[in-house]
């Protein structure tokens, strides 16, 4: 009977607009659906950096170099922001690590894809950071607080992200015929998995419910999709390159773009792990986590020791 | 926890973005000693000149009220308008005041 009423009350808040903060009381399925959330969204931040990665040591400038290792340095910084606010929902660091690494929980698809040439630099900050974005934009109104605040934190940084991607693949596509046809191929093949990156359609989606109605999540699959394909189709217009989608068309009477049928099957064989990279991408998670075991230790070791010597002082 | 694998504690941090301004809760950070906290916060959080001081400060060090008792805590100050200025009449046409 209590809980009913606490229940009430909760859904009042959320409808009045008011945050909810770690200590206020909160139905254990909300808490459950932040943590999931959260947690994959840190996981997703954390193993994106990896892809990027990739093209640190052949980067083509100096500045190219910089520009990728300020990104990727960001990425590190979006997934601590992240994991510290599924952390104030009484779970611990490495209780999140650890189910990412057992693969109890998941982190975004678009991350099993192998980034290829250099042109995918440009098409992941571009598209997979702009559709990123699209879904920040809107996860800065979300119900629970810390998330909310690092979501506007991220925003912030997350447009340089995007248009130093832009900048890459438009200088590509303005280059050498071989340059061009790099930008496209990049497109080409990362259109459709950005796409994806927004989940199912809404009519197939199994954790929409509670979102919506406790305004975890503030507009749905579909609507988050569609306002991503509209900003994006002048981009590639404006840059020379072609969408790969025949069916995409401007709809004048809904004011959108239509565009083709997403190949789920794709979507679901990579969710399950068996995209191109997911074995090497949790593979490598591992590695550096217990590469850095000793680290870990070893800072534990001299707290230790300086607390001690506080003790006899 | 276990004691020889974990992230270190959690220390929150604030930051003070231009001399003159309070300091401002910014985040948290994990860390083991006070040195790294400071060192994880400056790369944290200061990354785009946003800061010109940055305290940290062990979670646990931190007392807070607590939701349930915000009542009790809060509405005693809801029937004392006379701490508003505006709860004054002022003579017409005095100025300044």
């Amino acid at each position: 009977m209590e809980d009913v009423k606490k229940l009430e009350e909760f859904q009042a808040k959320i409808d009045a607009e008011i945050k909810i903060e770690p200590k206020d009381w909160m139905p254990e399925d909300y808490r459950k659906h932040l943590q999931r959330q959260i947690s994959q969204h840190a996981h997703s931040e954390v193993i994106g950096m990896q892809p990027e990665g990739n093209w640190i040591s052949r980067a083509p400038s100096l500045r190219a170099k910089v520009v990728l290792l300020a990104k990727i340095q960001d990425e590190a910084g979006h997934g601590q922001y992240l994991y510290a606010a599924a952390e104030t929902l009484g779970k611990s660091r490495d209780e999140y690590i650890e189910e990412l690494q057992t693969e109890k929980a998941k982190y975004s698809s678009i991350f099993n894809y192998p980034t290829l040439s250099w042109a995918d630099m440009g098409a992941v900050g571009w598209l997979v950071d702009g559709a990123a974005i699209v879904n920040q934009v809107s996860l800065q109104r979300t119900s629970y607080g810390p998330y909310s605040r690092a979501m506007v934190r991220i925003c912030k940084e997350e447009s340089f992200h995007q248009r130093q991607g832009y900048e890459i693949i438009a200088h590509m596509a303005q280059g050498t015929p071989e340059q061009k046809e790099m930008a496209q191929d990049a497109l080409n093949r990362f259109w459709w998995p950005s796409l994806m990156m927004f989940g199912p359609h809404d009519s197939d989606s199994p954790n929409m419910g509670n979102g919506v109605k406790w305004k975890i999540k503030r507009e749905t699959n579909d609507e988050l999709r569609q306002k991503f394909i509209d900003k994006t189709v002048q981009q590639a217009e404006v840059i020379g390159l072609t969408i790969p989608d025949p069916d995409l068309k401007w709809n004048e009477e809904k004011g959108h773009y239509d565009f083709g049928e997403i190949d789920w099957d794709e979507f679901w064989n990579v969710v399950k792990g068996n995209g191109p990279c997911n074995k090497q991408r949790l593979q490598h998670h591992i590695k550096a986590h217990e590469d850095g075991k000793w680290v870990r230790e070893a800072a534990n070791a001299y707290a230790q020791k300086q607390k001690n010597k506080q003790l006899v002082a | 926890m276990n004691n020889t694998d974990n992230q270190g504690d959690v220390w929150e941090v604030f930051v003070q973005s231009k001399p003159g301004l309070p300091h401002k809760h910014a985040g948290s950070v994990h860390a083991t000693d006070k040195e790294m906290a400071l060192q994880n916060a400056r790369d944290m959080y200061t990354r785009r000149n946003e800061g010109t001081c940055i305290w940290v400060v062990p979670l646990d060090a931190i007392v807070s009220s607590m939701p349930e008792d915000s009542g009790s805590f809060f509405e005693p100050s809801d029937d004392k308008i006379y701490r508003h200025p505006t709860h004054y009449v002022m003579p017409e046409g005095a100025k300044h005041i």
